[in-house]
C-alpha cells in the first residue's frame, strides 16, 4: 500500500470510530465500549506475555484490582469517576512491579503456575470478611453510571450516557496506544524482545534484564489496571465473580488470537473476545469456551502470529500486486 | 482438642486426595518437564463419565474400574493428538495448548451435563468406621483408596520392566532410545497413567465438594502447592506434599485465616516455594559424579 | 556382503552439514576402525547410523534399510551404541542400567545368562549392582556403558571412544575384551578411538575421515603403513 492509501485507511477508521455511537444502538455501543477495554487489558498482557515473553495466566487479578480500585473510589470515597481510572492504573502499577520483583526468578512455566494461582484465588481474596466494608463481600460494589459532562451539553452536544461512556473509553483508549506505540516501538520494545529471544545476548549487551522485566510486568499490570477501572465504570457494577480465573483466561485466548507482540493484535483479540461469545452464546452457555478452546490450539498449530499476523501476510501481498 | 484431631484427620483424607492429583502432575512433569494445567479438568471429566455409569444403574466398584481405564486412554489419546505435535514447541505454545484443554474440558463437561451441581455417591458406609467420631467413614476409606493407589504405583515403578523404562525415560531419553525403549509411547503411557491416577483423586472428592465442572480449579492448586513443596521431580515428595497440604489448609483455614481464605494457602505456598526453594522440601539430591 | 553399508550420507544439526556424503561398509564379523581430528564428524557418524541426527542418503543393514527410521526401531534390529558421554542413566542403579540393556529382550532366563556373560568380562561391576550408576568411577560407568550395550545381544555394536578416560591399563583389557566379543559372540564392531595405534592393532579395516568426508580406507595393515596417516594420527 502507498504511504498516501494507508493515510487515507487511517482517517476512514478514525471517523468511523467517531460516528459509530451515533449508527448503531445502545447497546451495541456499550459492546464496543467493552472491545475498548478489552483492548487495553489486551495490550498490557501482550507487553507482558508477547513482547517480552513472561507467561501470565493471571491477569485478570489485576484487572480486578483495577475494577477494585475505581469502585471503592467512586462507591466509599466519592471521587469522580474519571479521576478514578488513572489511580488504578497507578495502584496496578506498583501491585505489578511488587509481583513481578519476585516472578524475577521464576522461569516460564513456573511464572505461569504462580500467576495461575493468583488467578485462581483471586475472587476468594476479594471476599475476604475483613475488608468486606471496603469491597462489599460477595455482594460487590454498585456504582452510579456517568452522565455526559454538562459543558458537551452547553456545546449543543446532546448524547446519552452509553455515547458518553464509548468516547470516554476511546479516549483513554487512544492515550494508552499511543503510549504503548511509543514504548514498544523503540529501544525498550526491542529490549524486552531480545530479553525474550536471547537472554544471555540480552544480559551481554548490557540490558539490565531484571530492571526490564519487573517493569514490564508493572507496566503491563498498569494497563489491565486502567482496563479494570474502565470496565467497572461500564458494567457499573463489581464482584468477586466475575473476576474467576476464566476472565485472565479470556485475555490469554485474546492475545493468542489477536497476535503475540503486536499492538493491533490487541484490537483483533479485543474484537474476538467480546463478538465470538455472543454470537456462540446461542447454541449454548458452554459453546463459547468450547469454540475459545478450539481457537487456542487452532492458532498455535496453524498461524502462531495471529490474526495481526495473517493481516500484515495479506498487506504485503497486497502491496506486491499493487506494485507490480 | 477433639475438634482439632478432627481438622488434623479430615485434613489427611483431602491431603490423600491433593497427593494423588500431585503426583499425577509429577509423573507428566518427569517424563516430559512440562505441568499439566488441564489435570484437574482430565480428572473432573473422567469422574462425569463415572457418575453416568453409576446412574446408568452399574456398581460404584464396577463403575470406578471402568472410569479408571477410561481415563487411562482419555490420558493417551491427548497426548498422542494433541500434546505430541508441540512437544518441542516453546513454553508459551505448550501452556496455550494445556489451557485450550482445561477450557474445552471443562466446556465440554458443562455443555453434556449442565452446570447445575449433582451428588456423587461414596462407596463407603454412611456410619463412622470403627465408632471413631473423628473422621467419615468415606474420609477415612478415601485415605485407604489413595495409599492402595500409590503402594500400586511404587510397585509398578519400582519392580517391573515397564516402570524402569518410564523412570529411564524420565531421566535420559536418548539413552533410553538407544537400549531399544519407544520413548513416544512412554510419554503417552505417563500421561495415561497420570490421569487414571486423578480419575481416582477425582472420584474421592467428588462426594466431598460435589459433582460440577469447576470443582477441580482449587484442588488443582492444592495439587500444585503439594507437587512444588515436595519437589516436583519427586513422586515421594508430592505424596508427602499432598498430606502436608491437606492437614495445613484445614488447620490454618479453621484457627488462623479463617475457611473464606482458605485458597490463598495454595498460592501463599506456591509463591513461598518457588521463591525459597524451588527445588522443593523432600526433592532428592541427585548424585552425579562429572 | 556386508553386514552395514553406507551411501552418499549426509548429515546435519539444524543449518549445519556435517557429513558430506560418506561411503562405507562393515564387514559381517569385522572390526572396523574411524579415524579422524577432532571435529571431524565421527560422532555424529555413529549417530547417523542410529537415526539420531536428520540424514540424507542410504543406510543399509543387512541388506535392508534403515534410514529415516526411529532410533528405537534400528536398535531393535541389533545395533547397540555405545554413546559419546556414555549415556549413563546416572540415578539408577547399576543392575537398572544392565537391565536396561536387555530391555528388548522378554525371557527372563536369557536375560540372567547374559547378566553373567557380561560379568564375565567386567567382574567389577557385578560388586557394584546396587550402586547408583552416577556414583560409579568413569572407569566403571565406561565398563557400565559397554557391558550395557552387550546386554542387547546386538549384531553390530558401535563404540564411540570406549577408551575415553580409562588407565593406560585397563584400555588395554578393554580393547582385549572386545576382541573376545567379536571372535566368540560373532560381534561385529564399528570403532571410533583417539587412541589410533590400539584401534589399528585391533581392526580389520579403517577409514580416515577428515570435515565429513571418508578420505581413506583400507586394511588396518595397510592405513597404518600409510605416510599421512603415520604422522597426523600415529605420532611417528
Ligand atoms: N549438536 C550439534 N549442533 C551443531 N553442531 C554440532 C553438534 N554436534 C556436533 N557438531 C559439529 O559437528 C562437527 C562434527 O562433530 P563430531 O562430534 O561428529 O566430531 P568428532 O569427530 O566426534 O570429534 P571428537 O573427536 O572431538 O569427538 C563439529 O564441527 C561439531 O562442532
Ligand atoms: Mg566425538
Amino acid at each position: 500500500m502507498t504511504r498516501r492509501a494507508s493515510i487515507g485507511v487511517a482517517v476512514l477508521l478514525v471517523i468511523a470510530c467517531l460516528l459509530l455511537p451515533f449508527v448503531v444502538s445502545n447497546y451495541r455501543t456499550f459492546q464496543f465500549t467493552l472491545v475498548l477495554v478489552y483492548a487495553i487489558a489486551l495490550l498490557g498482557l501482550n507487553i507482558l506475555t508477547g513482547y517480552n515473553g513472561q507467561i501470565s495466566l493471571g491477569h485478570g487479578a489485576f484487572y480486578a484490582i483495577g475494577a477494585y480500585t475505581a469502585a471503592v473510589l467512586m462507591d466509599r470515597l466519592g471521587a469522580p469517576y474519571w479521576a478514578t481510572v488513572p489511580a488504578a492504573g497507578a495502584v496496578c502499577l506498583v501491585a505489578g512491579f511488587l509481583f513481578g520483583l519476585p516472578a524475577l526468578r521464576l522461569e516460564g512455566l513456573y511464572l505461569a503456575l504462580a500467576t495461575f494461582a493468583l488467578g485462581v484465588s483471586m475472587p476468594q481474596l476479594l471476599k475476604y470478611h475483613h475488608l468486606e466494608k471496603w469491597t462489599g463481600g460477595v455482594q460487590g460494589i454498585v456504582i452510579a453510571k456517568p452522565e455526559p459532562p454538562a459543558f458537551l451539553h452547553e456545546a449543543g452536544l446532546r448524547m446519552n450516557s452509553d455515547q458518553w461512556l464509548y468516547f470516554f473509553a476511546l479516549t483513554v483508549a487512544a492515550v494508552m496506544f499511543v503510549l504503548g506505540w511509543n514504548l514498544l516501538r523503540g529501544r525498550v520494545g526491542r529490549a524486552l524482545i531480545a530479553i525474550r529471544d536471547q537472554h544471555i545476548a540480552a544480559e551481554a549487551m548490557g540490558i539490565n534484564s531484571a530492571l526490564y522485566k519487573s517493569l514490564a510486568f508493572g507496566v503491563s499490570a498498569m494497563y489491565t489496571g486502567v482496563a479494570g477501572a474502565l470496565g467497572a465504570i461500564a458494567v457499573q457494577y463489581v464482584a468477586p465473580d466475575s473476576f474467576t480465573i476464566f476472565l485472565s483466561l479470556v485475555f490469554l485466548v485474546g492475545i493468542v488470537v489477536g497476535g503475540l507482540a503486536s499492538i493491533s493484535g490487541a484490537l483483533y483479540g479485543a474484537l474476538f473476545i467480546q463478538f465470538v461469545p455472543n454470537v456462540a452464546d446461542e447454541i449454548s452457555k458452554a459453546a463459547p469456551w468450547a469454540i475459545f478452546g478450539l481457537f487456542l490450539i487452532g492458532f498455535v498449530y496453524l498461524m502462531p502470529t495471529g490474526v495481526a499476523g495473517a493481516v500484515r501476510m495479506l498487506l504485503v501481498r497486497f502491496t506486491r500486486k499493487g506494485a507490480k | 482438642m477433639d475438634a482439632f484431631i478432627h481438622q488434623v484427620l479430615s485434613g489427611l483424607a483431602t491431603g490423600g486426595i491433593y497427593a494423588s492429583l500431585a503426583l499425577a502432575l509429577v509423573m507428566i512433569y518427569q517424563v516430559t518437564h512440562l505441568v499439566n494445567f488441564a489435570q484437574g479438568e482430565m480428572a473432573m471429566f473422567s469422574t462425569y463419565a463415572a457418575w453416568s455409569l453409576i446412574n446408568a444403574g452399574m456398581g460404584y466398584w464396577p463403575a470406578f474400574l471402568l472410569t479408571v481405564l477410561f481415563a487411562f486412554a482419555l490420558g493417551v489419546v491427548i497426548e498422542r493428538v494433541v500434546i505430541r505435535p508441540v512437544e518441542d514447541a516453546p513454553v508459551l505454545a505448550i501452556v496455550v495448548i494445556f489451557i485450550a484443554l482445561l477450557v474445552i474440558l471443562n466446556s465440554a463437561t458443562g455443555w453434556i451435563y449442565s452446570y447445575t451441581i449433582k451428588t456423587f455417591p461414596s462407596p463407603f458406609p454412611k456410619e463412622p468406621l470403627f465408632g471413631n467420631t473423628y473422621v467419615s467413614s468415606h474420609e477415612l476409606g478415601a485415605i485407604g483408596v489413595t495409599l492402595v493407589v500409590l503402594v500400586l504405583l511404587y510397585v509398578f515403578f519400582r519392580f517391573t520392566p515397564l516402570g524402569l523404562a518410564m523412570r529411564a525415560v524420565a531421566q535420559n531419553p536418548e539413552s533410553s532410545r538407544l537400549v531399544g525403549i519407544r520413548v513416544g509411547w512412554m510419554l503417552a503411557l505417563g500421561w495415561g497413567l497420570a490421569a487414571a491416577v486423578g480419575a481416582v483423586a477425582g472420584m474421592m472428592i467428588a462426594p466431598i465438594v460435589y459433582l460440577d465442572p469447576n470443582m477441580m480449579g482449587g484442588i488443582l492448586l492444592y495439587a500444585f502447592a503439594a507437587a512444588l513443596l515436595g519437589g516436583i521431580e519427586s513422586p515421594f515428595g508430592a505424596v508427602l506434599g499432598g498430606f502436608v497440604v491437606g492437614v495445613l489448609e484445614n488447620v490454618l483455614g479453621a484457627y488462623v485465616i479463617g475457611n473464606d481464605l482458605k485458597l490463598s494457602v495454595a498460592l501463599g505456598l506456591i509463591i513461598g516455594v518457588l521463591l525459597v526453594r524451588p527445588s522443593g522440601f523432600f526433592g532428592r539430591v541427585h548424585v552425579t559424579r562429572v | 556382503m556386508a553386514l552395514l553399508e553406507v551411501k552418499g550420507l549426509h548429515a546435519s544439526y539444524g543449518p549445519t552439514r556435517v557429513l558430506h556424503g560418506m561411503n562405507f561398509a562393515i564387514d559381517e564379523g569385522s572390526i572396523t576402525a574411524v579415524l579422524g581430528a577432532n571435529g571431524a564428524g565421527k560422532t555424529t557418524t555413529l549417530r547417523a547410523l542410529c537415526g539420531m541426527v536428520k540424514t540424507e542418503g542410504e543406510v543399509r543393514f543387512g541388506g535392508a534399510r534403515i534410514d529415516g527410521r526411529l532410533t528405537e526401531d534400528i536398535v531393535r534390529l541389533g545395533i547397540a551404541h555405545v554413546p559419546d558421554g556414555r549415556g549413563t542413566f546416572v540415578n539408577l542403579t547399576t543392575e537398572e542400567n544392565l537391565r536396561l540393556g536387555a530391555y528388548t529382550h522378554k525371557d527372563p532366563a536369557a536375560v540372567e545368562s547374559d547378566l553373567e556373560r557380561v560379568f564375565g568380562y567386567f567382574p567389577r561391576l557385578k560388586e557394584r549392582l546396587r550402586q547408583q550408576a552416577g556414583t560409579l568411577s568413569g572407569g566403571e560407568q565406561q565398563m557400565l556403558a559397554v557391558s550395557r550395550a552387550m546386554m542387547l545381544r546386538p549384531r553390530l555394536l558401535l563404540l564411540d571412544e570406549p577408551s575415553f578416560g580409562l588407565a593406560p591399563l585397563l584400555v588395554r583389557e578393554l580393547f582385549e575384551i572386545m576382541r573376545t566379543v567379536n571372535q566368540r559372540e560373532r560381534v561385529s564392531i564399528l570403532l571410533v578411538e583417539q587412541n589410533a595405534a590400539m584401534a589399528l592393532d585391533l581392526a580389520d579395516h579403517a577409514y580416515l575421515i577428515e570435515t565429513g568426508r571418508v578420505v581413506l580406507s583400507g586394511p588396518a595393515d595397510e592405513i597404518k603403513r600409510d605416510d599421512a596417516v603415520r604422522r597426523s594420527y600415529l605420532g611417528y
